[in-house]
C-alpha cells in the first residue's frame, strides 16, 4: 500500500462552446496522500470543479480530458472501464455537491438514498447499513438520527441536509472525498457547524479529501494544502500555514488583500435630519404568516444602511415593503418625511423613481433579449421622458458612469458580459431614474472576491458623486464592514440590534450579533479549532441560536 | 395528507363544474344541427301538419331551456331518454316502448371499453419501456430506429395502418382475423382475437405520443444535481434512471398517458369502420346521420365525461407523484 492516494500528471481538460472545444484545466499536476485534506480555490470559471470531478475520473456532458492520467491508488481511471469506475465511485471515492437540496432525491426518503452505496456496491446489508447511517447522523450531530433518515429531503433544512449528504458519503467509509462547495450555500451560523462536522468526520475516518471552495477562510480551517488556481492554470501549491503567511505569486497576494477594502468612517447623522427613508414600525405578512414584526430604522442621505441577517430573517420582505410590492399590515414607509402610499400602484411616478433596486442575480434581472442599450434606455425613456438624441447620451453617460465604454456595449445583450458587468448593467439602470435611494440586494454575493470588490468600490464612487443612499441586504460580514455606515441586524423578522457600523463591530453586542459575527470564518487556520475550545461544540452555529 | 385530500376534492369539483357546462354545450350545439329528425323521417312527404305531430311527440316543440333541463334531470337518474330512430320503427311494427338510449349505448360502449383497454394493455408498457430505454440508449442507434418507427406510425393515417396491418397479419399471414365483429355472449378469448388487430392498429397510433413523452422527460432531468449525485455513486446508468429519474418524471408521462387513453375511448371510429367493431364511434356517427337527438347527446357527454375523468385522474396522479404534496414539512 503506497502513501500516495490520488496522482494527477499534466493534466488538460477541454469544455465544449459555441461549436469548439476550449481549453478549461492546462496541464495541471495534483498528489494527495491518504489521509491528507487538498484545498483547492480559486474564482468561478478557475476550473475547480472540473478538475475535483476529474480526480474521481468523471466528466460532465461538453468536457472532455484531453491529455494527462488520473490515477487512484494506483488505478488508471482515464484508461478503466466504465464497470471498474462505478465499482470505486461511491464505494472507494465519494462526492459532496454544493447544494444538498439539489443534489437528494426529491423522490426518495434521506435514509434510502444513504443505503443505496453500501447496498448495490455489496459493502453491508441494508439493515447494517441504515444502523450505521444513523450512527453517522448522531457523529455528525444531526438533531434526531434514529428517525431523520426517515423523512424526505424537502422536510430537512439546508444545514442538516448538507450534513446527510457528508453522512452519505461516508457510507462505504471511502478513501476518498470531493466536497464542491459544500457550505457555499449556506448561511454563516449554519455553515460553521457543518464545517466542523466535516472536520471532524474527515480526521477521525482518516479520508483524503479534495475540498474546493472560493472560500480562503474556511479553506484555511479545512486543508493542509492549498492549491490556488486561475483560469485553469495552477497558481501555486504549499501547505496552508506558508500559503498564509507567505504567498509567492501576486495574483495569491492579490486574492488575500481583498478583505482590505474599508471605507473611511463617515460622520455620524445631524440629529434632527430628515432621513430619505423612514421605515416605522411595519409589520408585513405573507397570507397568515407573519413574517415581520415592528420593524423600525432610518437611512439618511449619502449613506448606507447594511441590513444583516440569515435567509429567512426579513431582509428582503423590508425591502418589498419599502418598494411596496409587499403593503405592509401595519406601520408605515415615508420618504423624505412624506408617507408613502403602502401599494405601489398608488405611488405616483415620481415616487416609484426615487426608490430602485439592483438584484442578487443580475443573470435573471436583465432582460436577455434585449440589448444593453434598450434596457438601460426603457427607464430613462420612461421616467425622464427622454427621447431620440437625449436619451442616447444619457444611456452612454450611464454607461460611462459604470465603467463600461459606450461604444462597446450599447448593442450588446446581457449573455454576452461577464457576472460582474451584467452587474454593472443592473446599478446603471437603477441610476437610470435618477432616484434618491437604492436598495441593493445581495448583489455581491453571487461574484466572485475580486469582481465583488470591483462593484462596492463603484457603488462607494457612485454615493460619493450622486449623494446616494443605499440599503445594502446582506449576509456577508466582510461586505458590511466594507461599505456600511449603519448596521442594522435581523432574525426572525425582527430587528435585534442597530446602530453605527463602529458600535456594531465593538463588543458589547447582542448575542445574535455576537453569534454572527463570531461564525464568520477567519484566515487565521486555528480560527475554528479555538473557536470551538473557547465556546465548546454546542455553543456554535445553529445550536446556539436555537438557545436564544 | 388532509393536504392532498383537498387538492383532490377540488378538483373533482371542478370536473363536475366542468362536465355541467360541457353539458350546455353539447345541448345547444347538438340543436343547431341543421335539419331536424321529423323532417328527415318524414322525407319527401312532410307536411307542415305531421312534422308537428311528430315534433310535439318527441317534445321538440318545448323551448331548449325546458328541454335541456329535462334531459339534464333525466340523466341525474340514469334515464338517458329514447332513441328517435329505435322508438319509430317499435310503434310502427306495433312494439310498445321502445329502445332506450342506455339500451343502445350501453353495449356498444363496453365494446369501446374493451379495445380501450386492450390497447393500453399493450401500448402503455411498450411505449414507457421503449421511452426509458431511448433515454438510457439516447443518440444511439436504437433511439433513432424507435423514434423513426413510431413517428412513421403516428404521421400515417390511421385507416392505412389499419389495411398495412391487415395484409401482413391477415391476408399474407392469416394469424388474425381481419374482421372484428363481436357480438354479447362470446368468449373472452374469441373477444381478444378478434379485437387484436385494431388494438394494435391503435397501439400504434398512441405509442409515439407516450414513448417520446417518457423518453423526452428522463432527460430532461438527465442535467439536475441529484442524477449526477447516483452517478458518482457509481450506480448503473439502468438504475440511474429507472430508480432517480423516472420518479420524478411522472407527471409528465401520467398526463400524455391519460390524454391517449380519452383518445382510445372517443377518437377510434375510423379504425372501428375499417374493422367493422361495433364500438360507439360508428354508433355516435350513425345517430349524427339520422339526427336521432338523444343518442348524439348521450355519446358526447360521455365522451367529455371520458375526458374530464381521464385529465383529472391524471392530474391527481401527478399530485401523488410528487412527494413534497405527499409528505410536506
Amino acid at each position: 500500500m503506497t502513501d500516495t492516494l490520488v496522482e494527477i500528471r499534466n493534466l488538460w481538460l477541454e469544455g465544449r462552446s459555441d461549436e469548439q472545444w476550449n481549453p478549461i484545466i492546462n496541464g495541471v499536476d495534483l498528489t494527495l496522500k491518504r489521509g491528507e485534506v487538498m484545498g483547492l480555490i480559486g474564482e468561478s470559471g478557475a476550473g475547480k470543479s472540473t478538475l475535483g470531478l476529474a480526480a474521481m475520473g468523471f466528466c460532465r456532458d461538453g468536457v472532455r480530458i484531453s491529455n494527462g492520467s488520473v490515477k487512484f491508488d494506483g488505478i488508471d481511471l482515464l484508461t478503466a472501464s466504465a464497470a471498474t469506475k462505478r465499482g470505486l465511485l461511491g464505494k472507494r471515492i465519494a462526492y459532496v455537491a454544493q447544494s444538498a437540496a439539489a443534489s437528494f432525491n426529491p423522490a426518495h426518503k434521506i435514509i434510502d438514498q444513504h443505503v443505496e452505496g453500501p447496498t448495490q456496491h455489496n459493502v453491508m446489508s441494508r439493515a447494517e447499513s441504515e444502523a450505521d447511517g444513523m450512527a453517522l447522523y448522531e457523529k455528525l450531530r444531526l438533531p434526531d438520527p434514529e428517525k431523520i433518515g426517515f423523512r424526505y429531503p424537502h422536510q430537512v433544512s439546508g444545514g442538516q441536509l448538507q450534513r446527510a449528504m457528508t453522512a452519505m458519503a461516508m457510507a462505504c467509509r471511502p478513501d476518498l472525498i470531493i466536497f464542491d462547495e459544500p457550505t457555499t450555500a449556506l448561511d454563516v451560523t449554519t455553515q460553521i457547524e457543518v464545517l466542523a462536522s466535516i472536520r471532524d468526520i474527515v480526521k477521525d475516518f482518516d479520508t483524503a479529501a479534495i475540498y474546493i471552495t472560493h472560500d480562503l477562510a474556511v479553506v484555511a480551517q479545512m486543508a493542509d494544502q492549498i492549491k490556488v488556481l486561475l483560469k485553469g492554470d495552477e497558481v501555486e501549491t504549499a501547505d496552508t500555514r506558508t500559503m498564509l503567511s507567505a504567498p509567492t505569486q501576486d495574483y495569491t497576494k492579490s486574492l488575500w488583500a481583498v478583505r482590505s477594502f474599508e471605507r473611511p468612517l463617515k460622520a455620524p447623522v445631524v440629529a434632527g435630519s430628515v432621513p430619505v427613508v423612514s421605515v416605522q414600525n411595519v409589520d408585513a405578512a405573507y397570507g397568515k404568516a407573519k413574517v415581520l414584526h415592528d420593524v423600525s430604522f432610518d437611512m439618511h442621505q449619502g449613506r448606507t444602511v447594511a441590513v444583516v441577517g440569515e435567509s429567512g430573517s426579513g431582509k428582503s420582505t423590508t425591502a418589498r415593503c419599502i418598494t411596496g410590492l409587499l403593503p405592509p399590515t401595519s406601520g408605515q414607509i415615508s420618504f423624505g418625511g412624506e408617507v408613502m402610499p403602502a401599494d405601489y400602484r398608488k405611488r405616483s411616478k415620481d415616487q416609484l423613481r426615487q426608490v430602485q433596486m439592483i438584484y442578487q442575480m443580475a443573470d435573471t434581472a436583465l432582460n436577455p433579449r434585449m440589448s444593453i442599450g434598450q434596457i438601460i434606455a426603457r427607464p430613462v425613456e420612461f421616467y425622464l421622458g427622454l427621447k431620440g438624441r437625449e436619451k442616447r447620451a444619457k444611456v452612454d453617460a450611464l454607461l460611462e458612469q459604470i465603467e463600461l465604454e459606450p461604444s462597446q456595449y450599447y448593442n450588446r445583450l446581457p449573455s454576452e458580459l461577464s457576472g460582474g458587468q451584467k452587474q454593472r448593467i443592473g446599478i446603471a439602470r437603477a441610476l437610470a431614474a435618477e432616484p434618491k435611494f437604492i436598495i441593493c440586494d445581495e448583489v455581491t454575493s453571487a461574484l466572485d472576491q475580486l469582481v465583488a470588490e470591483g462593484i462596492l468600490r463603484l457603488l462607494a464612487k457612485l454615493q460619493d458623486d450622486l449623494k446616494l443612499s443605499y440599503m445594502f441586504i446582506t449576509h456577508d460580514l466582510a461586505t458590511v464592514r466594507a461599505i456600511a455606515d449603519e448596521v442594522v441586524v435581523m432574525k426572525d423578522g425582527r430587528v435585534v440590534e442597530a446602530g453605527p457600523k463602529a458600535e456594531m463591530f465593538q463588543p458589547p453586542h447582542h448575542p445574535y450579533t455576537d453569534l454572527l459575527l463570531s461564525s464568520v470564518p477567519e484566515m487565521d487556520p486555528d480560527w475554528l479549532t479555538n473557536l470551538l475550545d473557547q465556546r465548546g461544540v454546542d455553543n456554535i452555529g445553529d445550536s446556539a441560536v436555537g438557545k436564544m | 395528507m388532509g393536504n392532498v385530500l383537498n387538492i383532490v376534492l377540488q378538483r373533482l369539483a371542478l370536473g363536475l363544474l366542468t362536465l355541467l357546462i360541457v353539458s350546455i354545450v353539447i345541448f345547444i350545439a347538438v340543436n343547431m344541427l341543421p335539419g331536424d329528425f321529423a323532417e328527415l323521417i318524414l322525407g319527401q312527404g312532410a307536411t307542415p301538419e305531421a312534422v308537428k305531430t311528430i315534433r310535439e311527440d318527441l317534445g321538440l316543440d318545448q323551448s331548449l331551456i325546458s328541454r335541456y333541463f329535462g334531459w339534464l334531470g333525466g340523466m341525474l337518474t340514469g334515464d338517458l331518454g329514447t332513441s328517435f330512430a329505435q322508438l319509430n320503427f317499435q310503434t310502427n311494427l306495433g312494439g310498445d316502448g321502445g329502445v332506450t338510449v342506455v339500451e343502445q349505448i350501453a353495449p356498444r360502449f363496453a365494446n369501446t371499453m374493451f379495445l380501450a383497454m386492450v390497447t393500453a394493455a399493450i401500448a402503455v408498457p411498450i411505449a414507457v419501456i421503449v421511452g426509458i430505454l431511448a433515454a438510457l440508449y439516447r443518440n444511439t442507434v436504437f433511439d433513432r430506429v424507435a423514434n423513426i418507427f413510431t413517428l412513421s406510425s403516428i404521421s400515417s393515417p390511421e385507416f392505412f395502418m389499419a389495411y398495412v396491418l391487415i395484409l401482413f397479419l391477415a391476408v399474407l399471414n392469416p394469424i388474425l382475423p381481419s374482421l372484428s365483429n363481436i357480438y354479447q355472449g362470446m368468449e373472452f378469448s374469441d373477444r381478444l382475437v378478434k379485437s387484436l388487430l385494431p388494438a394494435l392498429t391503435l397501439t400504434l397510433v398512441v405509442t409515439a405520443h407516450m414513448m417520446r413523452m417518457t423518453r423526452a422527460a428522463i432527460i430532461n432531468l438527465l442535467a439536475s444535481p441529484y442524477i449526477e449525485m447516483a452517478r458518482l455513486k457509481g450506480m448503473s446508468p439502468m438504475r440511474v434512471i429507472v430508480k432517480h429519474a423516472l420518479p420524478n418524471a411522472l407527471a409528465p408521462i401520467i398526463n400524455v398517458i391519460a390524454l391517449n387513453l380519452a383518445y382510445l375511448i372517443t377518437g377510434v371510429v375510423v379504425v372501428e369502420v375499417v374493422f367493422v367493431y361495433p364500438g360507439i364511434g360508428q354508433l355516435f356517427v350513425d345517430s349524427v346521420k339520422i339526427r336521432d337527438i338523444p343518442v348524439v347527446q348521450a355519446c358526447c357527454l360521455i365522451f367529455a365525461a371520458a375526458y374530464i375523468l381521464l385529465n383529472l385522474t391524471a392530474d391527481i396522479l401527478s399530485i401523488l407523484s410528487n412527494p413534497r404534496l405527499r409528505h410536506p414539512k
